[in-house]
């Protein structure tokens, strides 16, 4: 079985973040920002699983510190929805523009 | 004698101040007229009793009246020589003053329950009328230099609070700053002399102040006189600039210049503040101060060459004035300059203090007949409802009282015997004899002027044409009015034959009065001729008058325009000292001063406005920000850190 080169997948995860950070900074609504920030917190899980796995094959702190990246955003996300839930019932909207009453 | 009434003398007519100041305009209107002028009344038989009892019943030592300090309160202690105090100082000058000060107020109390009434502002009035009378009082009162220029200060303020009385009108506002600013600025000089004489001698009293600085071996006499600043000794400064402050207030040329136009103010406040009691006061700080100036030949001249000059020039241009109340203010000037000069005639001590006497002698009197000519020339105009001679004539048919009362005023003033000025002329004029020719024939010849121009004006008011009276206003004034103008008019009789040399003197023995009918001959033969020129040119309605000031040409305009010295102030004050301090100043103020602070702050509007673009608000630009930064500082760490 041919390995695919570390260069790849690290690309592959430079392209996520990317794509992530373009969505969280040119997108108005607030829940494709979020699903951005899941983009980029997905191409850091790619990183840690591809740098243990080609760097320290015997160990498993990549892989573990990956589940916790999991849990975590699975928690982070269900508070970000209870908050742009909130944000759509006092604002009927979920564009982050909208929301601008402690601006300045 | 009890020095609580001495104390009560000035503390009523402040209680009125008060009082009326506080609670007049609201609660006491219709009382106010009334609460000030039973305080004055108090005032006034507490001021007889206390002369009474200082001239008749006190001890005298060697013959010599005393002056006796009471309740002397140290009030500002500086070192443990120098210290302010407050008290009264009862001597002969103080308690005359004190007499006529409260009896010329209490006159024109009574006399403003009429001419006042129905003001806005008749409580204020009242009110600034007792703040006028408690400050005179004190001034007269002071035992110490700087007490005098406290009281001083507030004579000055009520002055211009009463002049500025009529404070819609734009004159009087005028009038009342131009008065404020001339006499703030004499005082200047006051201030500085109290202040060189008080170095030197180390004390504010006058006691002390007069007893170091007359003692020629005192150690303090020693040092002032050595002190030189300009080749003239300090003692010589120091009071030069004292009587400068009086000079001022004493509307003394060329100082005077406020006097003729403080007539804005209320009639009745032009007899009381700048005919009797508050232009006296130079002539009166001149008088308290007379043993050092006696010693000091030069500020002496000074004092006689200024009274002389003001004394003719006044009663010039008297002749040419034909508001009736400038003409009384002229006439105030040229009488004041008599006192002074009068009082540089004299000598401490003895026959030579003959000038002190006639000089104070011509205070009482003049204070008596000239408050009552102002008095009568408010009667004149309330009548007529106008300042001008042009619109007065033949009120002798409406006005009887005030005919023959303004008749006595000026047979006073022009030294008619047996009327008051007469003797108090008399004096001046026989002091002069001894002491100064020249001065002797200049004063004879104003006296002369002075009896031409009051009978000028006797003459235009009540004479001259057929009064044009309209309207149903044909009665004279009531009796809060008459009364005032019969007792001043007993007064100007009487007060000549009042032995005023048993009781004031400059050293206070008795110095005896005496008439020379062969010495009188001539000053009142110069009065009769100046009666008959006016009687000439003024009796009956003519044109002999404007022929000779057609005749005279551009002198009498000059004279009609004060000689210009207005202009000049206004010169010197506008064209010299604006334009080469003033506009400077201003200058530097709006372009460099201004100039700094608006720079710094449209520096900083500057940069806030460039930077603040940053702060947006905008959560995705700072998300920008945090990531651009996290990239350099990782290619930073990459590339440059390894």
């Amino acid at each position: 079985m041919s390995q695919t080169p570390l260069i790849q997948i690290l690309f592959l995860s430079v392209g996520l973040f990317f794509i992530g950070m373009y969505g969280l900074l040119t997108r108005r609504n607030v829940i494709t920002m979020l699903m951005s920030i899941e983009l980029i917190l997905n191409s850091v899980n790619i990183n840690f699983v591809a740098f243990n796995k080609y760097l320290y094959p015997h160990q498993l702190e990549g892989l573990f510190f990956t589940i916790f990246i999991i849990t975590i955003a699975a928690a982070e996300a269900a508070v970000a929805i209870a908050i742009i839930i909130n944000l759509y019932r006092s604002h009927h909207s979920v564009d982050v523009e909208d929301a601008n009453e402690l601006k300045w | 004698m009890n020095e609580y009434y001495v104390a009560l003398i000035p503390i009523l007519p402040l209680a009125s101040f008060v009082l009326l100041g506080i609670f007049g305009r609201k609660y006491l209107k219709e009382f106010s007229g009334t609460i000030g002028t039973l305080a004055l009344l108090v005032s006034c038989v507490l001021s007889l009793i206390v002369a009474k009892s200082y001239f008749f019943d006190s001890e005298k030592i060697n013959g010599a009246y005393q002056s006796i300090v009471l309740m002397n309160h140290t009030w500002l202690s500086f070192t443990p020589t120098i210290s302010i105090q407050i008290g009264a100082m009862i001597d002969p000058i103080s308690v005359m003053m004190l007499v006529v000060v409260t009896f010329v107020s209490l006159m024109v109390h009574i006399f403003s329950l009429e001419y006042m009434k129905g003001e806005e502002r008749f409580a204020t009035y009242y009110a600034f009328l007792g703040l006028f009378t408690f400050s005179m009082l004190g001034l007269v009162l002071s035992s110490n230099i700087f007490q005098i220029y406290m009281f001083w200060e507030l004579v000055g303020v009520s002055s211009f609070l009463l002049i500025g009385y009529y404070y819609e009108k734009p004159s009087a506002v005028a009038a009342s700053k131009k008065a404020f600013i001339v006499t703030r600025f004499a005082d200047l000089g006051f201030l500085i002399g109290i202040l060189i004489l008080s170095f030197h001698a180390e004390t504010l009293d006058f006691k002390l102040l007069i007893a170091k600085l007359t003692n020629l071996q005192s150690p303090e006499y020693l040092s002032i006189t050595t002190g030189s600043f300009l080749g003239i000794s300090a003692l010589t400064w120091g009071l030069c600039l004292i009587f400068m402050g009086g000079a001022g207030k004493s509307a003394m040329f060329p100082l005077h210049i406020w006097l003729p136009d403080a007539m804005e103010g209320p009639t009745p406040v032009s007899a009381l503040i700048h005919a009797a009691t508050m232009v006296v006061a130079g002539v009166f700080l001149v008088a308290r101060l007379f043993p050092i100036f006696s010693n000091t030949e030069a500020a002496l001249h000074l004092v006689g060459y200024v009274g002389i000059i003001s004394s003719m020039f006044a009663a010039i241009i008297a002749c040419t004035q034909t508001d009736i109340k400038r003409v009384l203010a002229f006439s105030t000037m040229s009488q004041i300059g008599y006192m002074m000069f009068s009082l540089s005639m004299a000598k401490y001590g003895g026959e030579n203090g003959l000038g002190y006497l006639a000089s104070m002698f011509h205070l009482f009197t003049h204070a008596f007949f000239k408050s009552l000519m102002f008095l009568g020339a408010g009667v004149i105009i309330h009548f007529v409802h106008n300042n001008d001679m042009s619109a007065m004539g033949g009120l002798r048919k409406y006005l009887p009282v005030t005919n023959i009362t303004f008749l006595i005023g000026c047979l006073a003033i022009s030294g008619i015997p047996p009327f008051a000025g007469f003797f108090s002329k008399e004096e001046i004029l026989t002091a002069c004899f001894h002491e100064n020719k020249t001065m002797y024939w200049l004063a004879l010849i104003t006296s002369g002027v002075t009896a031409f121009y009051m009978f000028r004006l006797y003459f235009s008011i009540f004479w001259n044409k057929e009064a044009h009276v309209h309207g149903d206003h044909h009665h004279e004034a009531g009796w809060a009015m008459k009364l005032p103008l019969i007792l001043l008019a007993i007064c100007s009789i009487g007060a000549g034959l009042v032995p005023f040399g048993q009781f004031v003197s400059s050293d206070g023995l008795v110095l005896p009065t005496h008439i020379d009918l062969g010495f009188s001959a001539l000053p009142v033969t110069l009065a009769v001729i100046g009666i008959a020129i006016a009687w000439m040119l003024y009796k009956n309605e003519n044109s002999k008058s404007s022929a000779i000031a057609v005749g005279l040409g551009g002198v009498y305009t000059a004279i009609c325009k004060k000689f210009y010295i207005d202009e000049l102030y206004i010169f010197v004050t506008k064209k010299i000292i604006f334009n080469l301090i003033g506009r400077p100043a201003a200058w530097i103020d709006t372009n460099i001063i201004n100039g700094a602070v608006n720079l710094s702050a449209s520096v900083t509007a500057a940069v806030s406005e460039s930077i603040k673009g940053i702060q947006s608000g905008r959560l995705q630009q700072y998300l920008l920000y945090f990531f651009g930064g996290v990239a350099a500082l990782a290619l930073i760490f990459i590339y440059l850190i390894k």
